[in-house]
């Protein structure tokens, strides 16, 4: 904070008292009571990160099982438990929580000139249930019993009858106690989004990122009812013998695919959308020109988040459903790409235009557009209903949807963790070690992900734990197989820089990249209130305003803006930005940890169906909804 | 970073794909097809695989002219931001809608009608195949036909194929001849089958089905229709009655707790219903759908450790001695 200490003794004197404000426990202690967005969100990364880990390994062991035909590494069971469990973990316990809990979480009050999320308390309880649901559904790895029916879980394979053990019943509870968090997560950005943005930040002059956490946040309100429902379903028929599934009870199998793509299909946006918010925050930094059709990006997204919405039969496309009902889902299909190929040209002309710096980070976001122009292209061909039905359920569409998650979601993900390494930590990453790591990962990704669309098109169905020879795929196999290592390898490479730009890289004061959002216009790393003074905003990349920015000194000496007398952040209108009013936030609270972990217990007893056990501990954790509220904001 | 982002090995791996897709290949390739419905479906392909290259080579090179120069505020083939502004809208909104109704039309109405369910009265013949935890059963309605993980048609005729599963969903898939169908608990599926030269063609479950998904395949065999006529006329008949007094093997295949109480052989006690009829599986060129081929070894390993063969199959390993399980391979070996 070497800006602060050449500060006026006024400025000085509203800083301290900001300082002392905003100061939380120290400590082991400290983390468990924080409602301090960034400190959430590094709760977030680190945690999703174990995650990605622990998908990343159950990847390898498939990958090693299908390196050679007949191969006997793993047992039929459990490649069945990895390849389920690697989806279930990248989805909800990675990819989401990594880019809305960690870098949303983190990012977007800083985006939007606030000093919290509108919610700071159900922010820490949606981190803690979500740890909470990762460590109930981990425990059946540990097990030896995890979910075994494929991440989609279709019904009658996930009934008792086919599958008797706890498996599915860790699936369907863990799923639901998961939904929950992100339930709580997705309100909280909306609310945060609408009302805490700095006075002057109409929605015209929002960040792109934030538009992309919007709609995500959306979707996933909207989208998560109907899983949460299809596993309350499971479970009724699993455990109760209900019959919602069952064809001889009158009910049916589709209900379950119906439902679970319901939700499964936007699932795919919510994944992909705030990659695009990424590559839309590191685009015009690098290429040093603000976001070509910033509007018409912006209505891209929120568009792409609600067409979602329309397109589930299209991975029900074999399964019988009337041919009206094909063609029109097929039709929205193609109507979904719209929305995808705007931001596409938007992204590449911002780059013809600026004058792009291909340093990592801009690095990743080109692997990133290449890799999803690939996947979207590959996605676009299973519209075509002919040709979707002869290829759905093969390795082209594995193909497909990991150039989409992998290289579409998760190069923006590395291209931002360097992106915002400096901010967060406040130094740098080593350069050239960051490029290599690039080269590296795009070199393994496409080794591995491509020669699946051909083993697709010569037949290879996914979800076999083993193939035989003969067929033309053994070689496509391996070199997928070493694409996976090299991969690993580059993705070890990127952490093993951030480690030690950690702690030996070059300091890298607040702005190293001069990024147009307000996260720059802050220290780095943030201090606990983000802003000493609440900036003014004029503009869509208010950092590059630098009137605004050097007016900014003063109003902190005068006191405009700087909330300093209180636990307090301004907020503002929904649509013009304009000051609303002032908000007193909440302080640290053990509660939304204990409550959370009320809620895991209520989840274990549910597992071990001891239903009355569940039902005393639903009070207390309702007791402790009571304390929550009993104690009082403390004022400093 | 003296180079390009973008600058593909993808694009060499686009092309290597091409070679790779029209050349080599086993025999359950999407791209190699043998009937009419398949080859609309293949050529369905190469026409979007030609327009995708195009279209990812553009954006590619859109992002290599953005470095290549980029120390100019213009786009690199000219115009400033209003022009960019347009591109998007032409490139981005513009084209996309005409090209994605043209592949609309051409694929979701036209080519969708070849590979439909075919109209009633427009087949020769009707067989139905049902799906089981892990194996194919097949029948010829009209006839006592019964088999597994084999289905034999005559060439160069429309077969009127009828999928159900027993069990969990399956997918019936012969990826030369045809698109996929799910079978589900509770629905029929109709889909045409038919090959226009004789040959086989191999075929696997497409959906996941548990523990063995990914041994359940099955071949197609198409034969000249004489040839077939005189196959399904032998599958029809019950086994040959045995000579003389009963064989060791036929005893302990018919034996209590034995082969008999999941497996039917036509013309004897055996009813079994778990597993597949094996009336004439000495017949058949593989076992335990498509796991092993069917040879003496192979059939006599089978029988004494099906768990080591085929983990999790409902077949359970039995509490035999060596010349029991030798004598049951005998026994099966002769249900030609």
């Amino acid at each position: 904070m070497a800006a602060i200490d050449v500060l006026p003794p006024r400025a000085r004197e509203r800083v301290d008292r900001l300082e002392r404000i905003w100061a939380e426990r120290p400590g082991l202690l400290g983390w468990l009571t924080t409602v301090d967005h960034k400190r959430i969100g590094l709760l977030y990364f680190f945690t999703s990160l174990a995650f990605f880990g622990a998908g990343g390994v159950e990847a390898l062991l498939m990958r090693t099982q299908l390196a050679a035909p007949n191969s006997h590494l793993l047992s039929p069971n459990a490649y069945d438990q990895a390849m389920t469990m690697h989806g279930i973990t990248m989805i909800f316990l990675f990819v989401i929580p990594m880019t809305t809990g960690a870098f949303g979480n983190y990012l977007v009050p800083l985006m939007i000139g606030a000093r919290d999320m509108a919610f700071p308390r159900l922010n820490a309880l949606g981190f803690w249930l979500f740890l909470g649901s990762g460590l109930f559904i981990y425990s059946a790895v540990f097990a030896g019993i995890a979910p075994d029916a494929g991440w989609f879980d279709y019904v009658p394979l996930a009934l008792r009858r086919f599958d008797p053990g706890l498996n599915i019943d860790f699936y369907a509870l863990g799923l639901i106690f998961n939904g929950v968090a992100s339930t709580l997560a997705s309100i909280n950005f909306i609310a945060t989004i609408f009302k805490l943005r700095a006075p002057g930040m109409s929605l015209n002059r929002m960040p792109l990122f934030c538009f992309a956490i919007l709609a995500v946040s959306f979707s996933l309100v909207f989208a998560l009812p109907a899983l949460t429902l299809d596993c309350v379903l499971l479970e009724l028929q699993r455990r109760l013998q209900f019959h919602f599934f069952d064809v001889g009870g009158g009910g049916s199998p589709l209900l379950w695919q119906h439902l679970f793509w319901f939700f499964g299909h936007p699932e795919v946006y919510i994944i992909v959308l705030p990659a695009f918010g990424i590559a839309t925050s590191i685009i015009p930094t690098f290429a040093k020109h603000r976001m070509i059709a910033f509007p018409l990006v912006a209505i891209a997204e929120l568009l792409v988040a609600f067409i979602g919405f329309g397109v589930w039969a299209h991975h029900m496309f074999a399964t019988g459903l009337p041919l009206a009902t094909l063609v029109i889902f097929a039709a929205a299909s193609m109507l979904v790409v719209i929305p995808s190929t705007i931001q596409i040209f938007a992204w590449t002309a911002t780059v013809m235009m600026g004058r792009p710096e291909f340093r990592a980070p801009l690095l990743f976001i080109g692997g990133f557009i290449t890799f999803f122009v690939i996947g979207g292209l590959s996605g676009i061909m299973f519209a075509a209903i002919p040709f979707d039905q002869a290829t759905t359920d093969t390795y082209f569409v594995v193909a497909h949807f990991h150039f989409i998650i992998f290289g579409a979601a998760v190069f923006p993900i590395l291209g931002g963790m360097y992106y915002w390494f400096p901010k967060v930590t406040g130094r740098m990453y080593n350069e050239p070690v960051a490029q290599a790591s690039f080269w590296l990962s795009f070199v393994g990704t496409s080794l591995t992900f491509f020669p699946m669309h051909v083993v697709g098109l010569l037949g290879m169905p996914r979800r076999v734990y083993t193939y035989d020879s003969g067929l033309g795929w053994d070689a496509y196999n391996l070199s997928e197989t070493v694409g996976a290592f090299l991969l690993t390898a580059g993705l070890l490479l990127i952490f093993g820089n951030l480690v030690w730009g950690r702690f030996r890289g070059a300091y890298a004061g607040s702005d190293p990249f001069f990024g147009g959002t307000l996260e720059w216009a802050t220290t780095s790393p943030p201090p606990p209130y983000n802003f000493a003074v609440i900036p003014k905003v004029t503009s869509p990349y208010p950092n590059w305003d630098r009137q605004d920015r050097t007016e900014d000194r003063p109003r902190l000496e005068e006191g405009v803006l700087t909330l300093e007398t209180g636990h307090e952040t301004p907020a503002s209108t929904v649509i013009d930005g304009a000051l609303d009013e002032i908000v007193r936030m909440p302080s640290e609270s053990i509660w939304p940890f204990a409550l959370a972990l009320f809620v895991a217990l209520v989840f274990v007893a549910l597992l071990f169906a001891h239903y009355a056990v569940a039902g005393f501990l639903a009070v207390a954790a309702l007791l402790a909804v009571a304390a929550w509220n009993a104690e009082e904001p403390e004022t400093a | 970073m003296k180079r390009d982002p973008t600058r593909p090995a993808a694009l060499a791996a686009l092309a290597f794909c091409a070679l790779a897709l029209a050349g080599c290949g086993g025999n359950q390739n999407v791209l190699d097809p043998h009937s009419h419905p398949e080859r609309r479906i293949a050529t369905l392909w190469w026409v979007m695989f030609a327009v995708a290259a195009i279209g990812f080579s553009v954006v590619v090179l859109f992002l290599f002219l953005g470095w290549v120069r980029r120390n100019r505020d213009r786009l690199p083939f000219g115009g400033g931001e209003s022009a960019a502004v347009g591109m998007v809208v032409a490139l981005g909104i513009a084209l996309p809608i005409v090209l994605l109704v043209s592949l609309f039309v051409y694929s979701d109405l036209f080519v969708l009608k070849s590979v439909a369910a075919p109209r009633p009265g427009s087949t020769r013949l009707t067989l139905e195949v049902t799906g089981r935890q892990w194996f194919w059963e097949v029948r010829y309605p009209g006839t006592k036909a019964v088999t597994a993980n084999e289905i034999h048609i005559p060439v160069g005729t429309r077969v009127n194929l009828v999928g159900k599963t027993d069990d969990v969903i399956h997918s019936f898939w012969v990826p030369e001849l045809n698109r996929k169908v799910d079978l589900i608990p509770g629905q029929t599926t109709r889909i045409l089958l038919e090959a226009d030269q004789p040959g086989s063609y191999r075929g696997q479950c497409a959906e996941y089905c548990g523990l063995q998904h990914a041994h359940m395949a099955m071949y197609v065999i198409a034969q000249p229709p004489a040839q077939f006529r005189t196959w399904l006329a032998r599958e029809a008949k019950p086994a040959r009655p045995q000579q003389g007094s009963p064989s060791p093997g036929f005893l302990a295949f018919n034996a209590e707790n034995a082969c008999s109480g999941c497996h039917t052989v036509r013309g004897t006690n055996a009813h079994g219903d778990i597993g597949p009829d094996l009336t004439h599986v000495a017949s058949r060129l593989t076992l335990a759908a498509g796991t092993i081929p069917n040879r003496p070894a192979d059939l006599l390993e089978w029988i004494r450790d099906p768990q080591h063969v085929k983990p999790g199959a409902k077949m359970p390993n039995l509490d035999l001695t060596d010349t029991q399980f030798r004598e049951i391979a005998t026994y099966v070996e002769g249900l030609r």
